[in-house]
């Protein structure tokens, strides 16, 4: 039993990690007041970026920084389109996120000539355990700096009330820059535990919509780090117990159709969302920038 | 003005074929035109678009065919991708995966003077042949080796996309295991009901991780590029895996037991080679153990994970099933009697 739950703990954690580096990514771009539906691009640019490095350089944590940093173009170039620019933030990270979909295969042609996945990354270079921990670690840090730094507290009123803040003398707009680049950041790295840490590749389209839950396990959270942490795991267990009980016979209804068993998360989502926990309330400036 | 046209006409032929002479191949023949649109999981899943791929590949290497090759990115996409094929008019245009059924239905019917061919699912229609392979009675022997060769009593299977074209490979498997060693438990998982469940490597990974845990030594994964997590996985817990579509054991040798080998390349090959010489038959095509559509992989990488003995069992087992002797329940057949 008590290494049935240890396992159970372990895969919690494993498919919780990429959710909770992209859930705090968004965290960070929604709370200055920049909405983040584009986590999912970013993961998958991060993804691929971290599987290239990696079989370029031989070392998993080179890899895991290369994910982060095409995350960051990424981020720069939506920055670009939604600060000075100010274009619509659904729309333009829907772009983004198209964008993102497009430029695997293409440089991957360019390098290794396939359009759909990279070469292998032998067991010696990719990640067992590493960015588990720091996956754990992160909403802390993001906590302490939020509530505990100037900088957080500029942050956070960038998102509430730009207009105070700029009467204080504060670019709010320089704030928002570096949000959302340190969001590009946090999800391409969420997306390169997928092709270092999770498998031994970058496939086509591996995220498989990573980045739009990591994004209802942001409001779940109530856009707070440590509750947003939980969600992540929330869904991380739910995923991990539906792989258990998968064909498992329960009594009077017989086997249960792997149908149900795979909607389970989102239909506690919904209801969480419905009923259990309050109203869930964004940033009030979030979205005009 | 006909003496113009015949000339010309001469000329032309006579560089065509020199041409042919310098290239090694008639380059007459390069005319006939053949499109093929993958399913999502594209030409690099190693899988089964990678055999399809191989088998257009093949064709223009060896037929001289002129090939085009298109990948979805999702299921809605590979309607116009064979629409605009039809219309540029393709001699043979190449649906692969069961997902383009209704597809092929609509276009098939637009263009009836062109020919079409679907893989994996059938459509009645006068210009398309359907060709499905039997991979219940390979996945029967697939069950056999994987109950054969654990040591712990406990099989597993993967799944990708949960579709009665898998369920039938799980049906197939669980009756080989059953049929050599009644007693073997067998577990099951799927990857998800969407056609991401084919591109999900972390999640296949867990999946293996977790029959591995409950002490499953062999797990035969039909389940597109997921497979290469499952493949992961095995290589982590140093416990077997078996592949799917095509050959797989190069992925990771000596983790790999074998492949279930779904010939699609022989069957777009064969069908390109046709289709060359104005043959087209339309209706269902079927491939099985005895035309070897259908087999399992035996090669450098894992013949010594395979003992003879059990390589004479699985010759055995294969001889009874493609005489009549042992009966492989079909899906297909089961799910429709219900």
């Amino acid at each position: 039993m008590l290494e049935y739950l240890l396992d159970l703990a372990a895969a919690t954690l494993r498919l919780s990690t990429p959710l909770i580096f992209a859930a705090m990514g968004g965290l960070i771009s929604e709370r200055s007041g920049v909405i983040n539906i584009a986590l999912e691009g970013k993961m998958v640019v991060g993804a691929f970026a971290a599987a290239v490095v990696t079989l370029s350089t031989g070392s998993p944590w080179v890899g895991l920084i290369g994910g982060g940093l095409a995350g960051v173009l990424l981020a720069a170039l939506y920055g670009v389109a939604v600060l000075p620019l100010k274009a619509n933030q659904i729309v333009a990270g829907t772009g983004i996120n198209m964008l993102a979909f497009g430029i695997p295969p293409f440089v991957a042609k360019i390098l290794y000539d396939v359009t759909g996945s990279t070469p292998a990354i032998s067991l010696a270079e990719r990640f067992s355990v590493a960015p588990m921990v720091l996956a754990v670690f992160l909403p802390l840090v993001i906590w302490s700096f939020l509530s505990h730094t100037r900088g957080g507290l500029w942050l956070q009123f960038a998102g509430e009330h730009p207009s105070a803040l700029a009467a204080a003398g504060v670019n709010v707009r320089r704030i928002r820059w570096a949000s959302v680049l340190t969001a590009g950041f946090l999800a391409g790295v969420g997306g390169a535990t997928l092709s270092i840490f999770l498998s031994s590749a970058y496939s086509r389209n591996m995220t498989s919509g990573r980045g739009f839950i990591a994004l209802a396990a942001l409001i779940l959270g109530k856009w707070r780090p440590l509750p947003v942490l939980f969600a992540c795991l929330f869904f991380g267990l739910a995923d991990a117990v539906q792989m258990r009980l998968q064909g498992i016979q329960m009594d009077g209804f017989g086997k249960v159709p792997v149908q149900f068993i795979q909607i389970l998360p989102y239909m506690i989502t919904i209801v969480v969302l419905a009923g259990f926990v309050g109203r869930s309330r964004a940033p009030r400036a979030l979205g005009n920038s | 003005m006909q003496r113009h046209w015949m000339g010309r006409h001469l000329l032309m032929s006579l560089i065509a074929g020199l041409l042919g002479l310098t290239t090694g191949r008639p380059v007459w023949a390069a005319s006939y035109r053949v499109g093929i649109v993958l399913d999502k999981g594209g030409k690099d899943d190693k899988s089964f678009n990678a055999a399809a791929f191989k088998g257009a590949q093949e064709a223009e290497k060896k037929l001289g065919v002129q090939t085009k090759v298109l990948e979805g990115r999702d299921d809605n996409s590979s309607e116009p991708m064979l629409r605009s094929l039809a219309e540029k008019k393709f001699d043979l245009i190449f649906a692969i995966g069961f997902s383009q059924a209704e597809a092929v239905k609509k276009v098939a019917a637009q263009f009836p003077d062109r020919h079409f061919v679907l893989v994996d699912s059938t459509v009645t229609s006068p210009n398309v042949a359907s060709v499905i392979f039997e991979e219940h009675e390979a996945s029967y022997l697939i069950g056999a080796l994987a109950a054969l060769t654990s040591k712990t009593g406990k099989v597993g299977f993967v799944g990708g996309m949960d579709i009665p074209l898998i369920r039938r490979f799980q049906m197939g498997y669980e009756a080989g295991v059953k049929g050599v060693k009644p007693q073997t438990k067998v577990l099951v998982n799927y990857a998800g009901v969407t056609g991401e469940s084919w591109n999900n490597p972390p999640k296949g990974k867990e999946l293996a991780l977790t029959q591995y845990n409950q002490g499953v030594d062999v797990i035969f994964s039909a389940a597109g590029a997921t497979n290469m997590g499952v493949f992961d996985a095995a290589e982590e817990q140093k416990k077997l895996a078996i592949g799917c579509d095509s050959n797989q054991n190069w992925i990771k040798p000596g983790f790999v037991l074998s492949s279930l080998l779904k010939r699609v390349d022989v069957a777009v090959f064969k069908i390109i080679e046709d289709g060359q010489k104005g043959i087209f038959h339309s209706g269902i095509i079927k491939y099985g153990l005895s035309d070897q559509g259908v087999d399992f992989a035996v090669d450098q990488n894992n013949e010594k994970l395979l003992s003879p003995e059990i390589l004479k069992k699985l010759a055995s087992l294969k001889a009874d099933i493609i005489a009549g002797k042992i009966k492989v329940p079909d899906y297909y057949v089961v799910a429709k009697a219900k």
